[in-house]
């Protein structure tokens, strides 16, 4: 049930660069909603507006903020100013965010001067007869519920893997207009030292990115350190890297592979926890994953309770063992 | 130096968590704790009071405040033992129902109230809540304030009227600069809370609450609570409970029955 009379707002991650599956994910449903405007904070690459068209949307709007990167678009409160002129702009209905930490800022501070109706981290968004539903999972993934904003404007963030992305019937031939938004003082009041990429792990690994993955292997107190037998399960499936605050905080890993309530919250097709006991803490940022597959050499480790499918066992034994079976596995099938 | 801290009344994550009817976060007295998270907030507010001079410690105050009804004092309490000077509490029936905005509104105007009383320098939270996890209301708190807002810092300093945070997202760090007064956030990673000792515990339990109603922050009860809510929910509805876990014993071919599942299940 479509109604293309919305006009829905999508804001783009990282337009310089392209779209990466969470925006082509929040773009797939936003073309469910309506007529769709993607809002660039930074000049889009061709890549972006080739995905954009891809996708179909009918126009993207850039922003363009005066200043330096200092008192930019990476501050808060000016990207929800610049998202919020642009929905003023356009008349729009809905906008939607991908349900990152900074995002979901950006989502409520444009939601409070819209005066829209904000849910935030759904996993989907229904259109009934009342209006729009936000679909969320609460409780580390323990309760369903559903949000209706009662108001005319509605902004969402959504989480990843929430959506499957797919190509517009029809491409679009995406227009490309722009709007000059200038911050309040207030906005800019805390300024921008400095930013520094981290070396990504995606990047010198060519694992996929945690809070995007498919498949995710993670590490805890267990693994003692050696994350060894979880990259070798992560690459034998294709899947990113986790770990608990255990992990991050003895210094094992980086802290981008923190999974749980205070790290990332990931809903991949499959889960493997290995040496994880499964505390609250871990369980609330990975219990919506749809499979969890659990490997632990104490019998009553909690992720167990939640697990699908579990060995008790050595990690350094099981991980390298499921590996090389998987590794054999899809060599046969690519033999056919 | 006078810093307000923000905190929170939150079911335990060890409890059986849920939504009543109306869609509202169950919260039973017994399972009800100091949101966990707040904790860091209050001590990243104590050590930044403890590194002043002797004479400015003396006209320092470290002010616990939460939103909530009777109930919620015991969070407050919990900051008693922790180390907080003062405890206050806005408390009225038109509060219950109220959205991350309302909530916001009743925050900022009781921060207004303390601040007309004697200025406040730093308002402190928690990086979030673990009932809602939204992590939105600090930065809606510095929008009502009119204030700079730097978030989630896993790393916090205060000097000379200058706030400064570090802060690990999305794979990037950044470090962010605001004078005072401003509203910050902190993640469990900036520091590592104190245990109460037995005289602050035993302290706590006689301390004063001030408890505070809207009129006393000049908020109008229409602009709180259920009434105010931009968004309702629906439906709510615990999941259904996941069938047994089908577990195997490593006797040297676990790994080969963990590819197993996966191959059999079509997941690979």
């Amino acid at each position: 049930m479509t109604a293309p009379d919305r006009t829905v707002l999508v804001l783009l991650d990282t337009p310089a660069e392209g779209l990466r599956s969470p925006a082509r994910e929040l773009l797939t449903l936003a073309r469910s909603l309506g007529t769709v405007t993607a809002v660039a904070l930074a000049e889009p690459s061709e890549a972006t507006l080739a995905g954009l068209a891809d996708q179909g949307a009918a126009s993207v709007l850039v922003v363009d903020l005066p200043g330096d990167e200092t008192v930019g678009a990476h501050l808060t409160p000016v990207a929800a100013e610049a998202l919020a002129a642009a929905a003023e702009h356009r008349g729009a209905d809905v906008v939607l965010l991908t349900s990152s930490f900074v995002n979901r800022e950006i989502g409520a501070l444009a939601a409070r001067s819209l005066s829209a109706g904000y849910v935030y981290d759904a996993s989907g968004v229904t259109v009934t007869e009342a209006g729009l539903v936000g679909v969320k999972r609460v409780f580390a993934g323990t309760w369903d519920v559903e949000c209706a904003p009662t108001t005319s404007r509605s902004v969402f963030t959504l989480r990843s893997n929430a959506v499957v992305a797919s190509s517009a019937p029809v491409p679009s031939a995406p227009a490309v207009e722009r709007l000059a938004v200038q911050p309040t003082e207030r906005a800019t009041a805390a300024v921008l030292v400095s930013r520094t990429p981290h070396a990504s792990a995606g990047e010198t690994s060519g694992r996929p990115a945690l809070d995007e993955a498919a498949y995710v292997v993670a590490g805890g107190r267990g693994t003692l350190g050696d994350f060894g037998p979880v990259e070798d399960l992560a690459d034998a499936l294709g899947a990113a890297v986790g770990a608990t605050r255990d992990a991050v905080d003895e210094g094992w890993v980086g802290h981008d592979a923190q999974i749980g309530q205070t790290g990332v919250t990931i809903a991949p097709r499959v889960y493997v926890g290995a040496g994880i006991s499964g505390a609250p803490h871990h369980r609330g940022g990975m219990q919506a994953s749809s499979v969890i597959i659990a490997v632990n050499n104490d019998p009553d480790s909690p992720i167990f309770e939640i697990a699908d499918f579990g060995v008790v066992g050595d990690l350094a034994d099981v991980l390298p063992q499921a590996a090389q079976a998987v590794r054999a596995h899809k060599e046969r099938a690519a033999q056919g | 130096m006078r810093i307000v801290v923000p905190v929170k009344h939150v079911p335990d994550i060890h409890s059986d968590r849920g939504l009543t009817p109306e869609g509202r976060v169950r919260r039973g007295a017994e399972d009800g704790t100091l949101n966990e998270l707040d904790e860091n907030a209050v001590e990243a507010a104590l050590q930044i009071v403890e590194a002043l001079d002797e004479a400015e410690r003396a006209t320092s105050e470290v002010v616990a405040l939460t939103v909530g009804p009777v109930e919620a004092d015991a969070a407050l309490r919990k900051a008693f033992q922790i180390g907080v000077d003062s405890a206050v509490r806005l408390g009225d029936d038109a509060l219950t129902g109220s959205d991350v905005f309302a909530t916001a509104t009743a925050v900022a105007a009781a921060v207004r109230t303390l601040d007309a009383q004697t200025p406040v320098d730093l308002v402190i939270t928690g990086m979030a809540a673990l009932d809602g996890l939204g992590s939105v209301v600090t930065s809606l708190v510095a929008a009502e304030l009119g204030l700079p807002q730097l978030t989630l810092a896993s790393r916090l300093s205060v000097e000379h009227g200058q706030v400064e945070i570090e802060r690990d997202l999305d794979g990037v760090t950044e470090v962010l600069s605001a004078p005072t007064p401003a509203v910050v956030s902190v993640t469990d990673h900036v520091n590592t809370p104190r245990y109460p000792n037995f005289k602050l515990i035993m302290a706590a339990r006689t301390k004063e609450i001030t408890v505070l109603g809207l009129s006393d922050v000049g908020l109008a009860p229409e602009v709180v609570g259920a009434q105010a809510a931009r968004a309702t929910v629906v439906t709510s509805a615990p999941r259904p409970p996941r069938p047994d876990v089908e577990l195997v014993t490593d006797k040297g071919e676990g790994g080969l029955a963990l590819a197993d599942y996966l191959i059999r299940n079509d997941l690979v």
